[in-house]
């Protein structure tokens, strides 16, 4: 079964990080990798550029509209994600309390079944 | 013989062969290596210069040179030797025993996840490429590659439980109670391979190794071996029937169709035949196992022209059974179908709000679906509506998600 894993950053929660604790979670996350990837469960990773950074597409009448993100409001946003392939629902429950972001009072560690999936899983 | 002739008979030998190194060595990873390079040296050779006298012999032969250079270290010669030896063996006495069943005995070691278990499987007794696997379950290769190296790793780490003894064969390396617990493993493993095969995405993938049709194939050569285990007859019965009924299980875009609104003449009559004579066989027997009463089940479906003409007092009086053997929600939530059709949808409604208080069953889909069901045919509008609509939300299938949303529009009120 397939699962992501969404990591729900603050980043006001970040700035107050020490620069042992931000390293911490740096060091945290390469072991986490890498245990996964022992294991045969990891599938990929990916980080997010800035929501600052983000474009918000629409089209009206036919007409592209781009505005400025995040397309939502709030005070988290999606930093990133792990997909996993693993055992069942509480493996991958499992294998995410392994994820430093889970220790950190204000980040959100998301685990969601996949329901479809296509494209090359080869990256 | 031909190419494509080669490749069966050498997946066919793969698992003898592994299987009887691995029972004279033990070192399960090593045979492995030392059996892929000796199928390579066939799949080489015995096109151009012929198949040996007695295949099986000179591939255990082989393999076992190769296993013996690798222990010796002896690098310069396993070189050497891949260009030469295998041309001038003699293939040496190997007993006529089948190994099939110990390697799977192996690969279905309890100390590996079920993951483990069914890529193992996979690899080592279905002779199927890394590659291959990781297309089937839609996972990189490389995954797929550290899945099956830890299971190794697992079963190295675990070897002072699993070390035959020379010339032993499963029976006598293992206790009878812990032969019988192995066995149910393996059964379950070739279920799940069969299961994930079975409700794969329909024909996406035309490049898809077909798990169901090598599910089956294993599951043969198992029943090869205990030809009176009642239990590996109901398995194979049971997949047989099930994939019977595949053409008429989705439309031609993909959509899932009911048993009960299945177009019948779509079932495979051969697979029906063969799957219902094994069941006769195996449940002539006096012991009752799961696999025969779901695979029963399944031959009573397949005996009915139309779903009206289902004998559901025999299914549900076999779901009762299987209720007693195996307690399990899901075996009870079948049931209640079954007893709506007896009783009407008031009685499976009843049984199913037995099942209420079980955390197993707390927002489960089947049990919201099967609810919506028969709170339709109650005439239940409403209810049938909302338990449909929640049962598509639980889903972790899109096309059960499909059909669920599909039977909420149709139930809508006021549509």
């Amino acid at each position: 079964m397939k699962f992501l894993i969404s990591l729900h950053i603050n980043p006001a929660v970040l700035d107050a990080l020490t620069d042992e604790e931000r390293a911490a979670l740096g060091v945290g996350h390469g072991r986490f990798i890498e245990e996964l990837k022992a294991s045969g469960e990891f599938i990929l990773t990916q980080a997010l550029a800035d929501p600052s950074q983000a474009a918000v597409v629409t089209v009206r009448d036919g007409q592209p509209v781009v505005t400025d993100g995040p397309f939502l409001e709030a005070k988290e946003f999606l930093g990133g994600f792990y997909l996993i392939d693993c055992e069942d629902k509480q493996r991958a429950i499992d294998v995410a309390t392994r994820i430093p972001d889970t220790a950190i009072e204000g980040l959100g560690v998301e685990v969601r079944q996949v329901m479809f999936c296509d494209g090359h899983l080869e990256a | 013989m031909t190419a494509p002739d080669f490749e069966d008979l050498l997946r066919e030998l793969t698992p003898q062969v592994l299987g009887t190194l691995v029972r004279r060595y033990g070192r399960f990873e090593g045979c492995e290596d030392a059996v892929q390079e000796a199928v390579l040296a066939a799949a080489v050779q015995w096109p151009s210069e012929g198949m040996p006298d007695n295949p099986r012999g000179w591939l255990v032969t082989v393999a076992g040179r190769r296993l013996i250079d690798q222990l010796r270290g002896d690098r310069a010669r396993r070189e050497r030797e891949l260009a030469t030896a295998a041309a001038e063996v003699a293939p040496e006495e190997v007993p006529d025993t089948d190994d099939t069943l110990l390697l799977l005995f192996l690969c279905c070691h309890p100390a590996l996840t079920a993951a483990s278990q069914t890529a193992l499987t996979l690899r080592a007794v279905g002779g199927l490429t890394t590659a291959e696997i990781a297309r089937a379950f839609l996972v990189p290769e490389a995954t797929m590659a550290a899945r099956i190296s830890r299971a190794k790793q697992r079963i190295r780490a675990a070897a002072g439980s699993f070390s035959p003894p020379e010339g032993a064969l499963p029976e006598g390396a293992l206790p009878a109670g812990e032969r019988e617990e192995r066995l149910r493993v393996v059964l379950q493993v070739l279920y799940l391979i069969f299961n994930e095969g079975y409700t794969a995405s329909s024909g996406a993938e035309a490049h898809r190794l077909d798990l169901r049709r090598e599910a089956i194939r294993l599951t043969r050569m198992v029943r090869a071996q205990l030809p009176r285990d009642g239990e590996v007859a109901g398995l194979l019965a049971l997949m047989l029937l099930t994939d019977a009924r595949r053409a008429a299980r989705t439309t031609a875009s993909g959509d899932l169709v009911p048993l009960a609104e299945q177009d019948r003449t779509r079932w495979d009559r051969a697979l029906i035949a063969e799957g219902t004579a094994l069941v006769k066989e195996a449940l002539a027997e006096p012991e009752l196992g799961p696999y025969r009463l779901q695979a029963a089940i399944a031959a009573t479906h397949a005996d009915a022209a139309t779903a009206e003409a289902t004998d559901w007092r025999q299914v549900h009086g076999l779901y009762l059974v299987l209720e007693r053997i195996a307690p399990n929600p899901v075996v009870t939530l079948n049931r209640a179908i079954a007893l709506a059709e007896i009783g009407g949808p008031e009685a499976g409604l009843a049984l199913l709000a037995t099942l209420d208080a079980d955390a197993r069953m707390a927002g489960h889909h089947r049990l919201l679906s099967v609810r919506a069901h028969l709170l339709e045919r109650t005439g239940d509008a409403l209810g049938a509506y909302d338990h449909y609509r929640r049962a598509a939300r639980a889903t972790a299938s899109l096309t059960e998600r499909r059909y669920l949303e599909a039977r909420a529009g149709r139930v809508r009120p006021g549509a």
